[in-house]
């Protein structure tokens, strides 16, 4: 249309008033700005992306909403917290410690828990938190479906009626059985307590749980409050002055800013313009961790347990069915070049580690492959592909940043044994999709378990039952077996056999090549004290100060 | 206006106008870039070398090299035929629509005209660059599919071009001849108007040239462009953007200015095909 | 004339319709699967295709299209996945950062382009004219993205002299009531000085990224719409008749040369709306353009549906603007030529 228009033009003799607009020049006026928060209670947090949703519970609630549902809501448990040898806080998964429970205990025969409320507790509204808020708040989350119930079922909690109020200031939990999971279970982001009261005025016949209201606002008793958040923006808490369940957090005010550019977020921090960066590509992250502490700000890294990053081959398809093909692969990896060129180091190999079979039952650890190209066109020619094929690499384009280098240097390393290999990009949300249809040949991903064991992340990373998680779509009776039996086990000596058998299948069959663990950085002014890991990756503004 | 006459004009541009001079030997050394490069390179543009990363630019690597240690001259250098060739390519594929869709539409009229009016109106509604992402991301990350987006984001422009100038000639001294000789609708179209309007089209092709390089380069930067490890313009600006910050400039730079080059020299030219074609219509 | 401007109307309905029918069709052309999106991860495909029943993606294209209008009849747009908001909601407050943006880069523009045009064609062929003509076809050559990352890494971080690249506003400042929701001019009906200046700030760098990049069309235009003037009998009269030369130029010559450039200002104004996307991305800018960037990469379809639809709207309205603008100038400007 606009250039029809064009094409009329050529009269013109009326005078048009032309908009003088002098607005610029105004601009010099006024002066100094004066911050209407104090700097020194403010914390200002980066992040790539922010928060799509205020409720853990709801559908499609990213993990980027963690932040907001672990600081403004209490849950009955949650973990202790330890210092690591490098003088690091991290949480402490072996310790349960009560936070809006006063006090908890586990029956004998493990079959049911009690939890003794918190009598002072109130909500951010000033209405008491009583069991019955706790109950609707369990009922919920086995309730929704989607992800909240698929959580609390890893810790047998899957049925309302096992959710029981004893008075107002008691809560049980009833087990099937015995499990190991089902109080860590409780402390993750998930079973967060809900204000039933205010939440049952925003449901309806349609919306019986408030699922519409509650994804934009709280229904919260936590230590912040929220303040206000305009998504895909900015989010801003308030600290919760009547916070009961721990110390009062020393920080007042958060603001989450959005910066999605991450050469923007590291000019911000560089010039002190914002307190901490969470989202730190692994080039900064080094840079400033080799500065040992004689730069602008540093940089706080702590290997994500039970996670990993690796190569992916699909084992129902030619010609990765056959183990011959896949150790062949995982010998050709470019480990130090990986380790080097794509991660400069923030991550722990987990490849080239002594010997053939598991050292003991931790996990994650190195497996024995080591670059060895002679080795892999042997292991080739003997598996019948002595002249190579061609094949797809696929990749997150979310996470481009680290997975296309790798993936480049994969690329050129399989070329020398003759398979060639193109580079497929696959847009974030729908690399989700790809990996549930189980036909992306190679693909690099990454996968971590919340619960920090083994059997855990062998059942949705290894197992049979197929979890979009075990996307080689690799089925294994042995395996199978050694992961059902580590499941439930309770004998500490049977159960580490067990482990240390399913590690060595993994080993020997290569179905997933483990190339290393996931190190979480966060980039902090040099006066941050306090920040503490977390399981879920996110900050808990609780234990942050400003000195 | 007779052959000789023709080249006297372009001498005449070319020499009256320096620029345009310059623009047609930057062009000449582009080319040359383009067909040669892959030979002219000195180091093999996907070889990486872990011991030679984020190397700044020396006597070894005229451009430094970049995270994975590829030389990036060589990047750029071998890079210049796959974006020439995206250009070329849409270029000509929109030409090929626009133009005679276009034409048909002035010199027909009537439904035809009202057909080809509406379409390129619901193309020109469309934000261009939205609707190229949106056809890249639906079909693919392929050289084939943003060529393809490329193109139909500018054929409307031709289709204008082409129909205005069409229309103008429907009924012109020379197509009334050709009628009265007994020539068929088709034939006086491809025979008589199009290479009448033909030079004007040109202009048109040299400055969508330009914006063919311009919109690969925005594909890839939000990571919809070719796939690695493949060298092009718009992605090495994009995988050294992330760098400028921690000081590694030349990885983004070097690419950035190729890209600027070419962009650059297409619009000079245009600008200069436009003087030669019409001199009354210079802008 | 009334009547002329409702033809204009009706006759924008069908590429209105067309931009409907064509969206529809690409966001469901996406690769990948809402539906597996919105069952979260570790789903099975029994809960895959629940969700999907409930999202209405089990129906029919043609099905799905005519649900898509009848929501759309009702003010229904759809909700985002990334945020999780409707996507009206989502339009309405991030429309008017684009549009604050785009306009001031248009102003900034026009306040270069158009003087500079006007001295290049009162020397024609002269050594000013040429580097004219250079600097603005180099400001368009220019990628828009990597002008703004130029601009952040000498400005803000190497020099200091620009505010951080984040947004409308300094962190420590908060947006001002919303009248029209342009932040300078809601800062001003407030009274709030501090507000305008921190806002006015942090437009700096963007707009001058969008200002480069829309230079040469408008200093161009400005250019040979002086020529063409200059050359007419009515100027060569007043040459002649010994008016002093700076009155013609600025007093006649310019005024009657304003018109096709009025013209232009229309075509680069929804240039610049598309350049914005790019440039919103490098500035973490709030608008409608990095938002349809999110929602495209993530195959959300309500708001990619919603963005293509405002813009759409959009160049309709401007459009219709320049004609009805013309014809309010010019009556001999009509519609069948």
């Amino acid at each position: 249309m606009s250039l029809l228009s064009m094409y009329r033009l050529p009269i013109h003799r009326r005078v048009f008033l032309f908009a003088s607009s002098a607005i610029l020049a105004a601009v010099a006026l006024a002066g100094t700005p004066a911050f209407a928060q104090s700097r020194q209670e403010t914390l200002v947090v980066l992040v790539e992306n922010g928060p799509n949703s205020m409720d853990i519970h709801g559908v499609g609630t990213s993990f980027r909403s963690y932040v907001a549902a672990w600081n403004m809501y209490d849950r009955l448990v949650t973990f202790g917290i330890k210092t690591l040898p490098d003088g690091t806080q991290s949480y402490d998964y072996s310790k349960i410690v009560p936070e809006l429970a006063e006090s908890y205990a586990m029956a004998p025969d493990g079959k049911s828990v009690t939890f003794k409320l918190r009598k002072d507790a109130k909500f951010h509204d000033g209405a008491p938190v009583t069991a019955a808020d706790v109950k609707w708040s369990y009922d919920r989350a086995v309730s929704v479906g989607g992800f909240p119930t698929f959580q609390m079922k890893a810790g047998s909690l899957e049925k309302p009626e096992q959710f029981v109020v004893v008075d107002d200031y008691t809560f049980r939990v009833d087990l099937p059985k015995q499990d190991k999971l089902s109080l860590p279970d409780m402390a993750v982001v998930v079973p967060a307590i809900f204000n039933s009261k205010l939440a049952r005025q925003h449901a309806t016949d349609k919306d019986p749980w408030a699922m519409e209201w509650m994804k934009t606002n709280s229904a919260a008793g936590g230590a912040f409050k929220l303040d206000k958040w305009s998504p895909g923006q900015e989010i801003t808490f308030n600290r919760n002055d009547d916070w009961k369940s721990g110390p009062l957090p020393k920080i007042k005010r958060v603001i989450i800013r959005e910066v999605p550019s991450p050469g923007n977020r590291r000019a911000l921090m560089e010039r002190g313009d914002a307190d901490i960066s969470v989202d730190m590509p692994q080039k900064d992250s080094a840079e400033i961790v080799a500065e040992k502490g004689t730069g602008k700000y540093i940089v706080v890294g702590v290997p994500i347990e039970n996670s990993l990053k690796y190569i992916g081959l699909v084992t129902t398809q030619k010609p990765f069915d056959n183990a011959k093909v896949r150790q062949a692969v995982a010998h050709a990896v470019p480990y130090e070049q990986i380790y080097k060129s794509a991660v400069y180091g923030r991550g722990i190999p987990m490849a080239m580690g002594p010997g053939d079979a598991p050292k003991d039952a931790s996990w994650p650890q190195p497996f024995p492959y080591k670059t060895d190209l002679a080795k892999a066109k042997q292991l080739l020619t003997e598996a019948g592909y002595p002249d190579g094929f061609e094949t797809t690499i696929s990749i997150d384009l979310g996470d481009a940043t680290a997975s296309e280098p790798e993936a480049v240097l994969l690329q050129e390393a399989l070329g020398k044994i003759g398979i060639k290999a193109t580079i497929e990009k696959i847009p974030g949300a729908n690399f989700r999709n790809a990996m549930l249809q189980k036909n992306r040949p190679i693909h690099i991903a990454s996968f971590g378990g919340w619960l920090n064991f083994p059997d855990y992340f062998f059942f949705w990373g290894y197992h049979g039952q197929n979890a979009v998680f075990n996307t080689m779509a690799y089925q294994n009776p042995k395996m199978d077996a050694l992961i059902d039996a580590a499941r439930y086990e309770a004998d500490p000596a049977k159960y580490k056999n067990e482990v240390m058998g399913f590690i060595k299948l993994a080993m020997d069959e290569a179905p997933r090549i483990p190339l290393y663990q996931q190190i979480l950085d966060v980039g902090m002014q040099k006066n941050i004290k306090g920040y503490t890991y977390w399981f879920h990756r996110q900050l808990d503004f609780r234990q942050i100060e400003k000195k | 206006m007779t052959t000789t006459a023709t080249l006297k004009h372009v001498r005449y541009v070319l020499t009256e106008n320096p620029v345009t001079l310059f623009a047609f030997g930057l062009f000449g050394f582009i080319l040359f870039c383009a067909i040669f490069g892959p030979w002219l390179a000195p180091y093999d543009p996907l070889a990486t070398d872990g011991a030679a990363t984020l190397r700044p630019p020396s006597a070894a690597h005229w451009f430094g090299t970049d995270a994975l240690g590829r030389d990036i001259f060589s990047r750029v250098l071998v890079a210049t035929r796959l974006d020439l060739g995206i250009a070329f390519a849409s270029v000509i594929l929109t030409f090929a629509i626009g133009a005679l869709a276009g034409i048909a539409a002035g010199f027909f009229g009537g439904w035809v005209d009202r057909a080809v009016g509406r379409l390129a109106d619901t193309i020109m509604a469309f934000p261009l660059f939205v609707l190229a992402m949106g056809i890249v991301a639906a079909l693919g990350n392929t050289v084939g599919n943003i060529v393809l987006a490329t193109a139909i984001i500018n054929t409307p422009l031709y289709a204008r071009v082409a129909r205005a100038e069409a229309n103008i000639r429907r009924n012109a001294g020379f197509v009334e001849a050709a009628r009265l000789s007994g020539n068929g609708e088709g034939r006086i179209l491809l025979l008589q108007i199009l290479p009448n309007i033909l030079p004007i089209l040109m202009v048109q092709c040299s400055l969508t040239m330009g914006y063919a390089i311009l919109n690969a380069a925005g594909l890839s930067f939000i990571g919809l462009g070719i796939a690695p490890p493949t060298p092009e313009w718009g992605i090495l600006v994009a995988e050294g953007a992330a760098l400028m910050i921690s000081g590694e400039w030349w990885v983004a730079l070097f690419p950035g200015l190729a890209l600027m080059t070419a962009v650059f020299c297409f619009n000079l030219l245009g600008d200069g095909l436009r003087d030669i074609v019409d001199p009354r219509r210079r802008t | 004339m009334l009547s002329l401007i409702g033809k204009r109307i009706v006759s924008a309905i069908p590429s209105v319709i067309g931009v409907l029918v064509v969206t529809f069709v690409l966001t469901r052309a996406l690769p990948g699967d809402p539906a597996a999106y919105f069952a979260g991860p570790a789903a099975t495909p029994q809960a895959i295709e629940e969700v999907r029943r409930s999202l209405g993606l089990d129906k029919t294209l043609p099905e799905q299209f005519v649900v898509y209008i009848k929501d759309l009849a009702t003010g229904n747009l759809g909700n985002s996945i990334a945020t999780g908001q409707p996507v009206l909601t989502e339009i309405r407050t991030r429309l008017p950062a684009s549009l604050e943006l785009t306009l001031y880069g248009l102003l900034v523009s026009v306040l270069i382009a158009v003087p500079l045009g006007v001295l290049a064609a009162t020397r024609p062929g002269s050594w000013i004219d040429h580097l004219c003509r250079v600097v603005t076809t180099a400001g368009v050559s220019l990628p828009a993205f990597f002008t703004g990352l130029l601009l952040v890494y000498v400005l803000y971080y190497r020099l200091g002299w620009a505010p951080a690249p984040l947004g409308r506003l300094d962190i420590f400042y908060s947006a001002p009531t919303t009248v029209t929701g342009f932040y300078t001019i809601d800062a001003l009906i407030e009274g709030n000085l501090e507000i305008f200046r921190a806002a006015l700030a942090q437009l700096l760098l963007p707009v001058t990224a969008l200002a480069v990049f829309t230079l040469a069309p408008l200093a161009r235009m400005t250019r040979a719409a002086m020529l063409e003037v200059l050359g007419s009998d009515f100027i060569r009269t007043a040459r002649a008749s010994g008016l002093p030369k700076g009155k013609i130029v600025y007093g006649y010559a310019f005024r009657n040369a304003m018109l096709p450039v009025v013209t232009t200002l229309g075509m680069v104004f929804s240039f610049l709306l598309g350049a914005n996307v790019l440039v919103e991305k490098v500035f973490s800018w709030p608008g409608i353009g990095t938002f349809a960037i999110e929602a495209l990469v993530a195959s959300d379809y309500a708001p990619i549906q919603g963005f293509v639809l405002t813009m759409a709207l959009l160049y309709v309205m401007l459009n219709l603007a320049i004609d009805v603008l013309y014809i309010v100038i010019d009556p001999r400007v009509g519609f069948e030529s």
